[in-house]
């Protein structure tokens, strides 16, 4: 089966698209769709709504092609296209649910929320105010142990789960999908500022998981 | 000269250091106190950890067929139009 060459370059490929050059599209989709398809159901809970943003998003890209100007890498291009799709969705899924929205700015007062309990540091009233009570407790680092299971994948996934919305998609595309903090302001048109309080926040909230697990003592 | 930062006020910076978003001044007085503080070392290595761990969660690397499927019978379509 012919297959679009691995050396192609960028603008032999938006020719073949335009030329509608199947084997070029369906390369395409598999070297991409994989990533769009996470990053659409990072926004959308139900996976039927990621599914039609995906399909949504490839339509407006073949619609786009003639405005892809080739600054960006088509991979860039394609996500920015997917996650516009699925904040719009996202939005208008939570305005849906009453009282809810789509969180993506930090909630108000949350910069005061500690990444860590505020006992874990002596008080006004200690020796050294706002030095460690005591040491966080090195983690295991014993192979057999859970930093190398499947456990700890669950756990973390778990975990960004059930943060807020905001939180859980800027710790998904910062840290799992492994964008940039410029990339992820502009898709999610947040601050820099912004951007590191959520995800300080979500990592906060990880590592504390991970600790809680990993220096516990297995009944 | 400004003031050293807290244990307290260490956790709370973590993030700008690791991102390197921070003043320069700032930056300084972070590694300062990290060279002296045997808590807040491991507290940002286990924040290290935390990212790479975060990074290593399985992820799914192929779409559903049927999705595949209508995407590609979505361009015969769009090519016909």
């Amino acid at each position: 089966m012919p297959r679009a060459e691995p050396s192609t370059s960028q603008t032999a490929l938006l020719a073949a698209l335009r030329c509608g050059d199947e084997d070029a599209f369906s390369a395409l989709v598999d070297a991409h769709g994989a990533a769009m398809h996470r990053v659409a159901l990072t926004f959308v809970r139900s996976s039927a709504v990621a599914d039609e943003v995906v399909q949504e998003a490839w339509l407006g890209a073949l619609r786009g092609l003639d405005r892809f100007e080739g600054r960006s890498a088509l991979r860039t291009w394609l996500l920015a296209i997917v996650a516009n799709i699925a904040r719009t969705h996202a939005v208008r899924e939570a305005r849906a649910v009453p009282f809810s929205s789509l969180e993506l700015a930090p909630v108000a007062g949350s910069e005061h929320e500690p990444a860590l309990p505020t006992d874990r540091f002596q008080g006004l009233d200690g020796r050294h105010p706002g030095r460690w009570v005591s040491f966080p407790m090195p983690w295991s680092t014993d192979p057999d142990h859970a930093l190398l299971s499947a456990e700890t994948g669950k756990l973390i996934i778990d975990t960004i789960a059930d943060l807020a919305d905001g939180q859980r998609i800027v710790i998904t595309l910062r840290d799992v999908e492994g964008w940039d903090s410029a990339e992820v302001c502009s898709v999610l048109e947040i601050s820099e500022t912004n951007q590191r309080v959520l995800l300080h926040r979500a990592r906060s909230k990880v590592r504390a998981a991970l600790e809680r697990y990993l220096t516990t003592e297995s009944p | 000269m400004s003031a050293e930062f807290t244990c307290q006020e260490m956790v709370e910076v973590v993030t700008s250091y690791l991102d390197e978003a921070q003043a320069p001044d700032e930056r300084q007085r972070f590694e300062r106190h990290l060279s002296r503080c045997a808590g807040c070392t491991t507290y940002v290595d286990q924040m290290r950890e935390t990212i790479r761990q975060t990074g290593a969660v399985p992820r799914e690397e192929s779409l559903p067929p049927a999705l595949r499927e209508r995407i590609v019978a979505q361009f015969r379509t769009w090519r016909r139009g």
